[in-house]
């Protein structure tokens, strides 16, 4: 199991700039396919959001692939690492 | 205890659910859409509150929580949220006050997503840290229930008031619309003054307390929280895990559902409204049992298990919908089908709006009603260039409650990954940076994954136009990434003391 947790935490690291890289090619294609102010309003507050998101999402494929999961913690000492 | 806290964050939801409700007619009081400053501020109103503001609050809050105490920040969040909501029943409109009046109305909304965003970790985290070992899936199931109840209580006044103002049901909707909106915002202050009363009242939390007086309360929680990697990589994992999911769930079954039965099936207002009240009448009580259950056979199979059958069923059940609001497929009764004609005088004008409603009835009782409106001029050969048309369906009693059992099952999966949510949360975090661990990804999933699902869901259907359903595989999407993590990495082990 704490193998299969590690390799998938590989794909975790690859879908977070996937998801980017989709994110701004629709945002670019749909603000020029309607170049007002909502439209593009409403896909920059997207793509400021979710860049965080996804690369919070690649750290934590990058804390699965080094085996941080393998073990949770089971109490407030072993968080404070 | 439970019922105390559980009121406070009942009346947060509900103060912020009748601002999305009464979108519409706020938008016409105060964002014209011929202004385009106006305009701006209201797109800025509905995805900054929404969105932005809400992690902000758990970060400021989750940190005062913390540092204080959890009793006097949600006292506080509370304040904050009442204030704002009664001052939004107070606002001059855009006629009186011109472009000063959405920038007070976008202020104070975003006064309102920061005080939303403090408001849940703070009340979860309380009466978690009240509950005997054993019984916090129980115990918090109830401030879970609290958002539903507060989009069921937001719906019931909106309701109430839109047909109370007059005795003929057209007037008394155009006064609410005129002025009457505001009724449902200054109620809120009422409600917030017996919520204050009662918080004041209460005592602070056990464990928070027993911190305190030892001295061992943290002194930078933002700090320990997210630079910790002890700490972060369970925020990380509370998020992806379990709270991303969690949120699709609840606003695709809540609100993208709502406006799918209105936008897309194109079922009458009301109708739509009451189908909603009387789903989430009868499956809040899940919250609870489902809470409960999670004190005895763990909170992550039973949340995994509602991403799951939402995975499955989510297009079969919209697709049902579309099915029982579907015209094509039944046959018109072509002799009973009505029209009404009515035309009002247009003030200082002798032109008058004419309104043109035809009402097409089908097998079984579904009616169609469409509303043609336009202006008659009274200079001879002048014509109406423009004319607004409206359309909604009526649902016949087998329709209506086929709609209400599929919004329960949908309402079901909400109370399944929602019921024991606060108990997992609060197990993740130590009792020195609870508040702020779990206040973050709490809003980002619900906030940000969950709020974002009716717009991105709605957005997919004009970029693929194909197909009705496919704003659904957003939250089927998300929901299935969030289910294999949760099911890869999630322990399913009570936490049976959360002291440190």
């Amino acid at each position: 199991m704490n193998a299969v947790k590690k390799y998938s935490g590989i794909l975790w690291i690859i879908l977070g700039p996937l998801a980017v890289y989709y994110l701004i090619k629709t945002a670019a294609e749909q603000i020029a396919k309607h170049p007002v102010i909502d439209t593009k309003i409403q896909w920059i507050v997207f793509v400021v959001i979710f860049i965080p998101i996804a690369i919070g999402f690649m750290i934590f494929g990058w804390y699965a692939m080094k085996g941080e999961y393998d073990k949770l913690p089971e109490s407030s000492a072993e968080l404070e690492d | 205890m439970i019922l105390a806290s559980s009121v406070g964050t009942l009346i947060e939801w509900y103060d912020f659910y009748i601002f999305g409700s009464l979108a519409t007619v706020i938008a016409n009081q105060f964002f014209p859409k011929t202004d385009p400053t106006a305009a701006l501020l209201a797109t800025l109103a509905t995805f900054a509150a929404g969105f932005i503001v809400r992690p902000f609050g758990a970060l400021v809050f989750g940190r005062l929580g913390d540092l204080i105490g959890r009793k006097y920040t949600f006292l506080l969040t509370l304040i904050i949220m009442g204030g704002s909501t009664f001052a939004i029943g107070l606002i001059p409109s855009y006629e009186s006050i011109g472009v000063f009046a959405p920038i007070i109305i976008l202020l104070l909304r975003l006064l309102q997503g920061l005080a939303l965003g403090g408001e849940y970790g703070g009340a979860a985290t309380y009466v978690a840290e009240h509950a005997p070992p054993g019984r916090r899936g129980y115990y918090t199931s109830w401030i879970q229930t609290t958002a539903t109840l507060g989009l069921f209580l937001s719906l019931g006044i909106i309701l109430i008031t839109r047909h109370s103002l007059d005795p003929d049901r057209a007037t008394s909707i155009a006064e609410f619309n005129d002025w009457g909106w505001r009724i449902p915002f200054l109620v809120s202050i009422i409600l917030v003054g017996v919520s204050i009363y009662i918080r004041l009242k209460m005592k602070e939390s056990p464990l928070f307390s027993k911190l305190k007086t030892e001295g061992k309360t943290s002194v930078n929680p933002l700090k320990e929280s997210f630079t910790h990697k002890g700490n972060l990589k369970m925020v990380l994992l509370a998020l992806f895990g379990a709270i991303m999911g969690q949120g699709v769930v609840w606003y695709t079954g809540q609100f993208y559902a709502q406006s799918f039965i209105e936008n897309v099936c194109k079922i009458d207002f009301e109708q739509s409204r009451t189908m909603l009240i009387w789903a989430i009448l009868f499956a809040t009580p899940f919250f609870i049992v489902f809470g409960k259950w999670s004190d005895k056979v763990g909170r992550k199979w039973i949340m995994l298990a509602g991403m799951l059958l939402a995975i499955v069923t989510y297009r079969p059940l919209f697709n049902q919908l579309l099915s029982i609001s579907d015209t094509t497929s039944k046959r018109e009764l072509i002799t009973r089908k009505e029209i009404n004609t009515k035309l009002i005088p247009i003030h200082n004008t002798s032109n008058s709006l004419r309104s043109v409603t035809s009402t097409r009835h089908f097998e079984g009782g579904l009616k169609l009603v469409e509303v043609k409106t336009d202006t008659l001029y009274a200079e001879p050969g002048k014509i109406s260039l423009h004319s607004h048309i409206t359309t909604s369906k009526l649902l016949d009693d087998e329709g209506y409650r086929w709609m209400i059992i599929i919004l329960f099952v949908m309402t079901l999966y909400v109370t399944m990954v929602y019921g024991p949510m606060a108990a997992f949360l609060v197990e993740l975090f130590p009792t020195k940076i609870r508040y702020t661990s779990m206040s973050l990804p709490y809003h980002i999933g619900n906030g940000i994954f969950g709020g974002l699902t009716p717009f991105i869901a709605t957005l997919l259907t004009t970029i693929y136009t194909g197909d009705k359903l496919v704003g659904l595989y957003y939250p089927i999407v998300i929901a299935a990434v969030c289910l294999v993590i949760g099911t890869l990495y999630i322990s399913n082990k009570i936490d049976k003391t959360v002291t440190d």
